[in-house]
């Protein structure tokens, strides 16, 4: 019977079959510990991708996760300042207002330098009537300032520097007096028709064709 | 306002709904169950308009009814909300409009075009548009459940019924409340429907049936000058016991876009209150607004055509346009003399193309005021030529267009209107009735030139018999009165607030073949049986056993059908041997089946007649077996081709 007795302070001599065995198995656990590792890593970091993707969020931390490494990454550059973008459709459907009740494109597309005044004035008259028609029928518009123009008016400090414009000889503090120029407009209210789905808002003016 | 906010001012942390409204802001606070509306719909025949009030929240005092603003399409494409729905339907090429283009808040496709977008379709294609179908319900001798609609198109249009147009308006109305209004439907609220007051039973009973089509089996009839008194009694808030005294005879002229609408009322007095009587209507005058604007654009294509220019039909068409637009200026504005008018060419080059004349302030008072209101006597009649054989299939327009002509007859035909009534004294040698006051309604008379003429014809006609001169009741909203007064009604039925009394505005007639010999080469005479008196109140009804027929099962037979507007004093069974073509109207006849259940076909039943006025406001005509007390209804509405 063999019998092993445990001394750790014998050191060992020769390297036998036995220590080349430890030393392979020990070498090959870690290689597997790092492999799963990776791998445990890896997959979390696609798990979190989908996640976002799918907005379904089972679990919220590996969404914090990456945000914060992106803010990480974007901190030392300024926040960009945003401007607002003005939506196409509105703009394309008051062009197609103006283009039917006044033929407003039709009237500025027109080369006009070879027709004589009287000829531009009667043209003018459909562009102004229909213009008219449409800017009341869809908005309501208000003077800024009721006062009459060209009369001396006062701003008081705090005063909507969006709503009155100053120029000439700005200097001093507020109050400030001076000579209204022009009175403004302002529009109280919109009533812009709505669009069905199917409708494409940049065919302002369809071609006309009489069978 | 909320959505500008939305646009302008981001910043403030208000996101309202992208499809949000002024309209829907309102019916938000309403939207609980149980609520009660009472529901005015002014079915015109250029404009619909559709007035409610909510029924729970409303004081004696504080009755504020408020007009929907109606969802419809404007163009293909958009939608918009507007006050008026135009009473007109476009039948569109399957190839004309795009896909998903005509989609409204409730339906992606609905089945007839009506509202604004068709008024400006057809307006380049009138082959396709439907249009005046109300004119079509009251016109005698077609069948209004036949697709006869539009007239002039050709074949390959699938046509319309008048009946299904006037269904179609109300079904988009029903819509566009349901859709404002989820959580209070249209079929559960009070609904009262206009119609004028010259329409005719048959017509009423389409109009009926219109609403029950489209699920409003509950909604009941007002006439349209009715409405009217009753949006300026409601507008005054109690006051117009102050403006009104016994002896008061009011006199309602509502000139529509397409017809003219006459009617009395008396102010008599009964237990210390003042009471209304509705005592007279009119004829169906197809005269209105529409006439002036043609006409004024005639004398401005004649004015061209002087100048050696040629104008096509869609030149004229625009010139129409214009010519409403410069009238409205010319009369609103004193200073102004002539307005330029301007008819801009089809192409895309505006410049040269555009055509220009002007309208003066003369042409329009010569042309409208001379033109419609004519200072004429109260003697005089309007002009009716014999028409020529060959009519085409269209509208009985009336032939005479000075409206003050029309009103000389009305007036001088109903002298005797009030004689039943102690309260009102006509004098002696009067020679017309003689009206006390005048109510306005629609939006012709918003022009004071016209409006003061009207009124200067009338006084002039009272001093020539020294009566006093009528006054004007103000305060009238000339163009949504008769849908806000459609709306008190339905309050008023509550037993709140005043009610104009009426019935029936006419005695009606069937017409008997008298027994005496044959005479050869001769038609045998004809008598007239009255079969429902003057005045017949709602929810009664009048029966002849003395008076029987003998019918035969299976057989449809037919009577001649007659309307008088004068004739008071006629009781039930009151059979007349003579009258003058001014009493008696003749309407399409009626018709009756009995059916074979039970019988054998070829037996003769005796019957008699039995007429009801029900508390919709339709007169019912039926046939009461004397035997075993079966009943049948007779139609009115078969009205065959002629």
């Amino acid at each position: 019977m063999n019998t092993y007795a445990i001394d750790l302070s014998l050191k060992p001599t020769t390297f036998d079959l036995w220590h080349v065995c430890l030393a392979g198995t020990v070498a090959l656990l870690s290689l597997i510990l790092i492999v799963l590792l990776l791998s445990l890593v890896i997959s979390r970091i696609r798990c979190g991708k989908k996640s976002l993707v799918q907005q379904t969020a089972p679990t919220a931390e590996p969404v914090v996760k990456i945000v914060e490494v992106e803010k990480i990454v974007h901190a030392p550059v300024p926040e960009p300042v945003v401007l607002k973008e003005a939506t196409p459709d509105a703009a394309l459907q008051l062009l197609g207002l103006l283009q039917k009740e006044a033929r407003f494109i039709d009237f500025i597309k027109e080369d006009i330098t070879a027709f004589s005044d009287a000829d531009i004035g009667v043209a003018a008259r459909v562009v102004h009537e229909g213009c008219n028609k449409a800017i009341n029928e869809h908005f309501t518009l208000a003077t800024v300032r009721n006062e009459p123009e060209r009369s001396k008016i006062t701003l008081p400090q705090g005063f909507d520097a969006a709503t009155v414009r100053l120029t000439g000889n700005i200097v001093g503090v507020a109050p400030f007096t001076g000579t209204l120029v022009h009175k403004g407009w302002q529009v109280t209210g919109i009533r812009l028709p709505k669009l069905t789905a199917g409708h494409n808002a940049a065919i302002v003016a369809p071609a006309e064709v009489e069978l | 306002m909320s959505e500008l906010s939305d646009h302008m001012q981001p910043e403030e942390d208000v996101v309202p709904e992208s499809g949000d409204s002024p309209a829907q802001g309102v019916t938000a606070e309403y939207q609980q169950d149980g609520t009660r509306f009472s529901v005015g719909i002014d079915l015109g025949t250029t404009h619909c308009v559709l007035s409610y009030a909510d029924l729970d929240h409303v004081d004696d005092e504080e009755f504020l009814p408020q007009v929907m603003a109606i969802p419809q399409l404007t163009s293909p494409g958009s939608v918009e909300e507007k006050h008026q729905l135009p009473s007109f339907l476009y039948l569109a090429h399957e190839a004309e409009l795009a896909e998903n283009s005509t989609s409204l808040p409730w339906v992606a496709k609905p089945d007839y075009l009506v509202g604004e977008i068709a008024r400006n379709l057809g307006s380049k294609t009138p082959i396709r548009l439907v249009s005046s179908a109300k004119s079509w319900l009251c016109h005698a001798g077609v069948d209004c459940k036949a697709p006869i609609l539009p007239a002039e198109a050709p074949d390959e249009v699938k046509r319309v019924s008048p009946f299904l147009a006037t269904a179609a308006y109300l079904q988009h109305l029903c819509d566009a409340w349901q859709s404002l209004h989820p959580n209070a439907p249209l079929d559960q609220q009070d609904v009262v429907i206009t119609v004028p007051a010259s329409f005719d039973p048959a017509a009423r009973e389409l109009t009926v049936e219109a609403a029950r089509a489209v699920g409003l089996g509950q909604a009941i009839l007002l006439e349209e000058p009715q409405a009217a008194l009753y949006s300026w009694i409601e507008k005054s808030h109690g006051d117009w016991r102050k403006h009104a005294e016994v002896g008061d005879i009011i006199l309602v002229i509502d000139i529509g876009g397409g017809t003219t609408d006459l009617s009395l009322i008396a102010v008599t007095e009964k237990d210390g209150n003042l009471e209304l009587t509705r005592v007279a209507v009119g004829d169906h005058i197809l005269l209105g607004g529409d006439n002036m604007d043609l006409a004024l654009a005639y004398t401005v294509k004649a004015k061209l055509e002087k100048d050696g220019k040629r104008l096509e039909p869609w030149q004229i068409q625009a010139l129409t346009h214009s010519c409403r637009d410069a009238k409205e200026k010319i009369f609103n504005n004193s200073e102004v003399d002539n307005i330029p008018l301007v008819v801009a060419s089809r192409g895309s080059s505006l410049i040269g193309g555009t055509l220009r004349t002007e309208l003066t302030r003369d042409e329009v008072s010569r042309v409208l005021v001379e033109g419609f209101l004519p200072q004429v006597a109260v003697s005089d009649r309007p002009v009716s030529r014999p028409r020529t054989g060959l009519r085409t299939a269209g509208l009985p327009y009336a032939q005479d267009a000075a409206i003050t002509r029309h009103l000389a007859a009305f007036l001088s035909k109903q002298q005797g209107a009030t004689d039943e009534l102690k309260d009102i004294n006509l004098p002696e040698h009067a020679s017309f009735l003689h009206p006390t006051a005048v109510l306005f309604n629609g939006g012709v008379l918003k022009a004071e030139a016209l409006a003061e003429r009207l009124m200067d014809v009338l006084n002039s006609w009272l001093s020539a018999e020294q009566a006093p001169e009528a006054r004007l009741l103000a305060g009238a909203d000339l163009d949504l009165a008769v849908a806000r007064g459609a709306a008190y009604y339905g309050y008023v039925r509550k037993g709140k607030g005043v009610r104009i009394k009426g019935g029936t505005a006419a005695s009606y007639y069937v017409g008997i073949e008298s027994a005496m010999p044959a005479v050869p080469g001769m038609a045998p005479e004809i008598q007239a049986l009255c079969i429902a008196p003057f005045g017949m109140e709602e929810g009664t009804q009048q029966e002849l056993p003395d008076d029987e027929f003998g019918l035969v099962i299976g057989e449809p037979v037919r009577f001649r059908f007659f309307a008088s507007h004068t004739r008071r004093e006629d009781k039930v069974g009151t059979r007349l041997d003579y009258w003058t073509d001014e009493e008696l109207d003749e309407l399409d006849e009626i018709e009756i089946t009995l059916p074979e259940e039970d019988r054998r076909p070829g037996e003769v039943v005796p019957v008699y007649l039995c007429a009801a006025v029900t508390e919709v406001g339709t007169l019912e005509l039926q046939a009461v077996s004397q035997r075993d007390q079966g009943r049948w209804k007779i139609e009115f509405d078969v009205r065959a081709g002629q």
